[in-house]
């Protein structure tokens, strides 16, 4: 579905991400594993359009988006739910909601029924939908930012570090949540420092390391693997 | 609640502009209104791109002067009919503003400010040097005032105060509406964060040069209406003290707010006048009063008194609750986080 082939990514002079190679198949959870500034934000930046490679090439389903802008990008399948809970905060959860179907405004119908969707998905939202997304807490942000990345209706879904800053047992909802989503049809690339969770869900998974990948196997394989066990499990 | 007593100060401050020179009786008065009122369709103008869009534009005098000297040269020059000199001088400034966007927007942040602050003097100069065309500093005199729509005549200041009040009012109306839309919330999502924007599938390139456009549309039609009123245009219209004045009226008001403009502008222009005797002077006043609001009330005024009023209903809302807890005898517990205050 989607193969990224020798990517490498350069801000200025230096390599952020080199001759990354990845496989992701309809259907499966695919994790990134790795500590902060390995790239893997990265990686998902120049998924999604918003960096540019400086050498390689990415294929969404058959055909190249290397060169695509990010919001054809976003039309054609692939949307991003960045790092850190990026929300508008002086927007209400509705609004916030609305705008994630941006590039579907011309069908109401549409965005009516994922809106649901996602309010069936995240009972909490639709309770506080004239709340500003501001007022919310942590893992309520971390849904209405899932929530609006799937108002676009993605066929891939890229999460980057979900758990980060959340709660144990919010983390564990959140993933539930993930894989609920996945097994409803939409296949995911997952970002994460959080091993133990993430390969639990995942299918295979890459480690990072300084910008390229140094692991990479089925989650069975990676989770009995000593060193990732060791730099990422800690047991 | 809250809705109706907005409803009844937008009600006062029409019927105050519909009277207001039937009552004064003062034509200096009604001139300096109907001046106040032109200038706040263009802060509009810099609103949208500033306020809502985030890119804060300093060559919106340029596109002031360039509907200025649009109409002025086709009506004088040209000899055209007013009303078709009108729209074709907001069509020029669009027209002029969509090239200039495609290349300012390219730059982001100070890096745009600076940028259109240059490309606004290029303007200032083209004006003041093309003497063939603008008569340079002698500037455009005999600009006609406005032609009359069927039986109704625009001659007298009277009917030139109601005139432009009326293209104020539908200014303000297509505001509200842009801004209520999903294109005004695009906008402010590019504001916000243009990243972020980008992820979720919105083509920035395409909404920030439309922001842009409709920005120099209205400083086009602002800058149209002066010269029909004033009837005399300089190069000094094009000038980037315009464009500093207009974004004082927009900071003191509130900027990204839909009333600010209107309050920024009134209030400015008439403390101006009152302060004339100051001269220059005028300025020791008014730059530390723009310092300390833009570092205490970076909303301007009206962002300050949504602020407060917000924060008087989460305390009624709080109070109300704690009087229900007493009521209900409950054990005392923490008030639910619900009642934050929110800042809209």
């Amino acid at each position: 579905m989607l193969e990224l082939k020798d990517v490498s990514v350069k801000y200025g002079s230096f390599t952020a991400v080199q001759n990354v190679n990845l496989d992701v198949s309809e259907g499966q959870i695919v994790v990134l594993l790795g500590a902060n500034g390995a790239g893997k934000s990265t990686v998902f930046r120049t998924i999604s359009g918003l960096n540019k490679a400086a050498s390689g090439s990415t294929h969404f389903e058959g055909s190249s988006i290397s060169k695509s802008s990010p919001d054809k990008i976003v039309k054609s399948g692939i949307v991003q739910c960045a790092e850190g809970r990026k929300l508008f905060p002086m927007m209400t959860v509705y609004e916030n909601l609305k705008m994630g179907a941006f590039v579907h405004r011309s069908h109401r119908k549409k965005t009516k029924d994922s809106m649901e969707y996602v309010f069936e998905l995240f009972p909490t939202l639709s309770e506080k939908q004239n709340d500003m997304a501001g007022s919310l807490s942590g893992g309520q942000q971390q849904m209405l930012a899932i929530g609006r990345a799937l108002m676009a209706k993605p066929k891939l879904m890229l999460l980057d570090e979900p758990s980060i800053g959340l709660a144990p047992l919010i983390v564990e909802q959140m993933f539930e949540v993930i894989q609920k989503i996945n097994r409803e049809g939409t296949t995911i690339l997952l970002a994460e420092q959080n091993a133990n969770a993430a390969l639990k869900i995942a299918d295979k998974g890459y480690v990072f390391e300084n910008g390229s990948v140094v692991l990479e196997g089925t989650s069975e394989e990676l989770f009995s693997n000593d060193e990732v066990r060791k730099a990422y499990i800690g047991a | 609640m809250k809705i109706l007593k907005r409803q009844y100060i937008i009600l006062a401050m029409l019927l105050f502009a519909i009277f207001f020179p039937l009552v004064t009786q003062n034509e200096y008065l009604v001139h300096v209104m109907t001046l106040s009122f032109i200038w706040m369709i263009g802060v509009y103008g810099l609103n949208l791109l500033a306020g809502y869009t985030g890119y804060l534009s300093l060559a919106h005098a340029g596109f002031f002067a360039i509907g200025a000297y649009s109409l002025g040269l086709l009506t004088v020059k040209a000899q055209m009919n007013f009303w078709a000199a009108f729209v074709l001088a907001l069509v020029i400034t669009s027209v002029i503003g969509f090239l200039v966007g495609l290349l300012a927007l390219r730059t982001k942040e100070h890096f745009f400010a600076i940028y259109t602050l240059c490309v606004g003097y290029i303007i200032y100069l083209v004006i003041d040097k093309w003497e063939s065309l603008t008569e340079g500093v002698r500037g455009l005199i005999g600009i006609p005032a406005p032609g009359n729509i069927g039986p109704i005549s625009f001659q007298t200041p009277l009917s030139q105060y109601y005139l432009v009040l009326s293209i104020l009012l539908l200014s303000v109306l297509a505001m509200y509406r842009i801004i209520h839309s999903l294109t005004g919330r695009t906008y402010i999502a590019i504001r916000n964060s243009e990243d972020l924007a980008q992820a979720i599938g919105i083509s920035t390139i395409k909404n920030k040069l439309t922001a842009f456009v409709l920005s120099t549309f209205f400083a086009g039609l602002s800058g149209a209406l002066y010269a029909s009123f004033i009837r005399f245009i300089g190069p000094d219209i094009g000038h980037t003290v315009i464009t500093f004045d207009l974004l004082t009226y927009l900071l003191v008001g509130g900027i990204g707010t839909l009333s600010g403009p209107i309050v920024g502008t009134v209030l400015v222009v008439w403390i101006s006048q009152q302060l004339q005797f100051l001269q220059d002077y005028r300025m020791l006043i008014f730059g530390p009063v723009l310092t300390l609001l833009v570092i205490f009330y970076p909303r301007g005024i009206v962002g300050a008194i949504a602020s407060w009023t917000n924060k008087q209903a989460g305390r009624m809302k709080q109070r109300s609750l704690r009087d229900e807890k007493k009521e209900d005898s409950f054990p005392s517990s923490d008030i639910a986080p619900e009642n934050q205050v929110k800042e809209g």
